[in-house]
C-alpha cells in the first residue's frame, strides 16, 4: 500500500531547538527511513516551507478568485512535511510513524484512485 | 478446533442454523477472509449462503456438516462473484485460477490451530486501534459473533441506517487503509489485547448505561459483548486483561435480574435482592481472579479491569448489604486510585471510606473533586447523602438541589427528587432510609 506520512509541529520548535535536540530529530528520520528501507520504498519527501508563508488561492464560486497571503486555516500545529512511501500494510505504517520524532504528530493517509481516472 | 466440529443433524432447521451461526460465524468469516481477502465479498457471500441454508435445509432436510455446508456454499458464492468481476476487468485471472486450485483443498480437516489463529486474526483486524472504538465494537459483534446488523442496532439503540453506515465506514477503512489481517508481533500482541478489552467493554457498558431503554436489550448487548470475550480468551486463555475483564463482566452481569424492580424502576446495590444474582457467574468471577496470568505483572489496564472485579467481589460475596467489608473495599479503592487517579475513582473511593469510617471521613475525601466534577450530578449528590448523615440537613438539602439540576437521567431524578424529599424539617435522625450513598446499581 502507498501512504502519505504528513508531519504536523508546533511552528517555531525547529528554528528554537538546541544543537541535541536538532540531532535527536534528525536521527529519528533516520531511524524512519531506515525501517521504510527494509519493509517496503520510499517515493518521495519533503520539508515544507513555514505555513505563514503559504500562498492560498481562494474561490468564491464566481469568475474572481482571490489570491491572499499565508494558510487557509490557522491552527496551533501546521503541517511541516510528508512522506510518501510504500508499506505493507497499515501496522508498518504506524510502526513508521511511531519513531519519527516525538514533537510531530503524525498524520498517515493511504493513497487511492480516483475511479475512472486513473491517471490521477 | 476446525470449522464443522461434530454435526447436528437432527432437529428443527431452523434451531441448528441459528445456532451454527452463532457458534461458528466468526470462524467461517475469518477461514474466508484467509482464503480471499475480501471483506466486501466474504461477508455478502455468508449472508447469502445463510439465506440459501433456510429455504434448502427446510426442503432437503439438513447437511451432514450443517457449518462445512455453509462454508462450501459462501465459498463458491466469492468465487462467482471473482469470476464476475474477471471477466468485467478481464485483469484478475490470474487469482481465479489460484483459488481454483486451492478449493478442492481439505480445508475442513485443516488442524485447529490455523483456524483459530485466522479467528485471532479477524478479532484483531475488527478491534484495531484506527477504528472508532464504537463502530470497532460494532463491527466486532457483526463479523465474530454473526450479530445482524438490524440486532446490532437495536442493540445499540440507533436506528439500522445509522448503524449500517456505521459498520460500512469500519469496513471501508479497514479496506482503504490497509488494516491488516494478522496477529502483530509478541512485543505489541499485548497492547492489542488491551485494545480487544477495550472494544468489548464499550458495548458491556454501553449495555448498562443506566435508565435508557428496554433494559432487557441492554442486557443482550452485555452478554453478547461477554460472549465476545469468552471467544478470544478461548484464543488466548491467559491473557490478563481478558481474564481479568471477563471477571468484571461476570460480576456486573450478574446482578442483572436485581437492578430494576418489578415498574422499571433502578434498585441500588444494598437494596437488591441478592438470591437474585446469578451466583454460578460470580464464582466463575472468583475463580478467574485467582488465575496465575493476573499475579505477575500486568499491563495497567489489566490491573485496572482486576481492582475492579475485587471490588465488585466484595459486593457480591457479602451475604446482606450491612456485611460488606468496607474496610477491604477501601483498600481496593486506594490501589485503584494509584493505577488510575480519575475523578470517578476518587468519588468512588470516598463513598466507600464513608461506609467503612463514617460521613465525616467520607466528605473529607471528596476534597480536591469539585474542579475535576464540575459537571457531575454524582458528586453533589454523594455529598448530599453524607450531609444527611452528618445532620445537615440545610447543606444536604442545598446539595440535592445542585444534584436535581445536573441529573439528565429521569430514573436517577426521581431518586434524588424522592431522597430531598425525605430531608423534612421535623424528621428526626440523620440516617435517611437505609443509607445509600451509591447511585451504583
Amino acid at each position: 500500500m502507498r501512504y502519505v506520512v504528513l508531519i504536523a509541529y508546533e511552528p517555531g520548535g525547529w528554528a528554537e531547538a538546541s544543537h541535541e535536540v536538532r540531532q535527536q530529530h534528525v536521527d529519528a528520520h533516520h531511524a524512519f527511513e531506515r525501517y521504510v528501507d527494509e519493509h517496503g520504498r520510499r517515493l518521495s519527501s519533503a520539508a515544507l516551507s513555514d505555513a505563514d508563508l503559504a500562498t492560498t488561492i481562494r474561490r468564491d464560486g464566481g469568475g474572481s478568485d482571490v489570491v491572499t497571503d499565508g494558510p487557509f486555516v490557522e491552527l496551533a500545529e501546521q503541517i511541516g512535511g510528508y512522506y510518501d512511501v510504500e508499506l505493507p500494510d497499515l501496522d508498518a505504517a504506524i510502526t513508521a510513524g511511531r519513531l519519527l520524532p516525538r514533537a510531530y504528530t503524525v498524520e498517515i493517509r493511504s493513497v487511492v484512485g480516483v475511479e475512472g481516472y486513473e491517471s490521477l | 478446533m476446525s470449522v464443522g466440529g461434530p454435526a447436528a443433524t437432527s432437529g428443527d432447521p431452523a434451531d441448528v442454523l441459528a445456532t451454527v451461526v452463532r457458534q461458528e460465524w466468526g470462524r467461517l468469516t475469518a477461514l474466508l477472509l484467509a482464503r480471499f481477502r475480501r471483506l466486501d465479498l466474504v461477508e455478502d457471500a455468508l449472508a447469502d449462503a445463510v439465506e440459501t441454508a433456510t429455504r434448502r435445509w427446510t426442503r432437503d432436510g439438513l447437511p451432514d456438516n450443517p457449518a462445512a455446508w455453509l462454508h462450501t456454499a459462501a465459498r463458491r458464492r466469492v468465487l462467482d462473484r471473482l469470476r464476475a468481476e474477471a471477466m468485467a476487468h478481464r485483469k484478475a485471472p490470474l487469482l481465479i485460477v489460484e483459488a481454483e486450485r486451492v478449493e478442492g483443498s481439505p480445508v475442513l480437516a485443516d488442524p485447529g490451530d490455523l483456524v483459530e489463529d485466522d479467528l485471532l486474526r479477524l478479532v484483531l483486524m475488527c478491534t484495531h486501534p484506527a477504528l472508532d472504538p464504537a463502530a470497532a465494537s460494532a463491527l466486532t459483534l457483526r463479523l465474530v459473533l454473526g450479530v445482524s446488523t438490524a440486532d446490532i442496532a437495536r442493540l445499540f439503540l440507533v436506528p439500522e441506517p445509522t448503524m449500517a453506515a456505521r459498520i460500512t465506514r469500519a469496513k471501508r477503512k479497514i479496506v482503504t487503509a490497509g488494516i491488516p489481517f494478522a496477529v502483530p508481533s509478541a512485543d505489541v500482541l499485548p497492547e492489542r489485547l488491551d485494545t480487544v478489552a477495550q472494544t468489548a467493554y464499550l458495548a458491556f457498558t454501553a449495555g448498562y448505561a443506566p435508565g435508557s431503554g428496554p433494559d432487557v436489550v441492554r442486557t443482550g448487548l452485555a452478554g453478547e459483548a461477554i460472549r465476545l470475550v469468552r471467544v478470544v480468551l478461548a484464543l488466548r486463555p491467559d491473557a490478563p486483561v481478558l481474564v481479568a475483564l471477563l471477571a468484571l463482566m461476570l460480576l456486573q452481569h450478574s446482578r442483572r435480574d436485581a437492578r430494576v424492580d418489578d415498574s422499571g424502576r433502578i434498585v441500588l446495590l444494598p437494596d437488591q435482592d441478592r438470591s437474585r444474582w446469578h451466583r454460578d457467574e460470580v464464582d466463575e468471577a472468583v475463580r478467574l481472579l485467582r488465575s496465575p496470568g493476573l499475579a505477575g505483572p500486568v499491563t495497567l489496564q489489566a490491573a485496572g479491569y482486576a481492582v475492579q472485579a475485587r471490588i465488585a467481589v466484595e459486593h457480591a460475596t457479602a451475604r446482606t448489604a450491612a456485611e460488606t467489608a468496607w474496610d477491604r473495599v477501601v483498600a481496593h479503592y486506594d490501589e485503584l486510585v494509584a493505577l488510575t487517579p480519575t475523578p470517578s475513582a476518587r468519588l468512588a473511593r470516598a463513598v466507600a471510606v464513608a461506609e467503612a469510617s463514617g460521613p465525616h471521613e467520607g466528605l473529607a475525601a471528596l476534597a480536591g473533586l469539585d474542579d475535576l466534577l464540575a459537571h457531575s450530578h454524582r458528586l453533589p449528590a454523594v455529598r448530599a447523602e453524607l450531609l444527611t448523615r452528618a445532620g445537615d440537613r440545610d447543606g444536604a438539602r442545598a446539595a440535592y438541589d445542585l444534584a436535581i439540576e445536573r441529573c439528565g437521567n429521569d430514573a436517577e431524578r426521581a431518586l434524588l427528587l424522592e431522597r430531598r424529599a425525605d430531608l423534612r424539617p421535623d424528621r428526626d435522625g440523620a440516617g435517611g432510609r437505609g443509607g445509600r450513598v451509591t447511585p451504583t446499581a
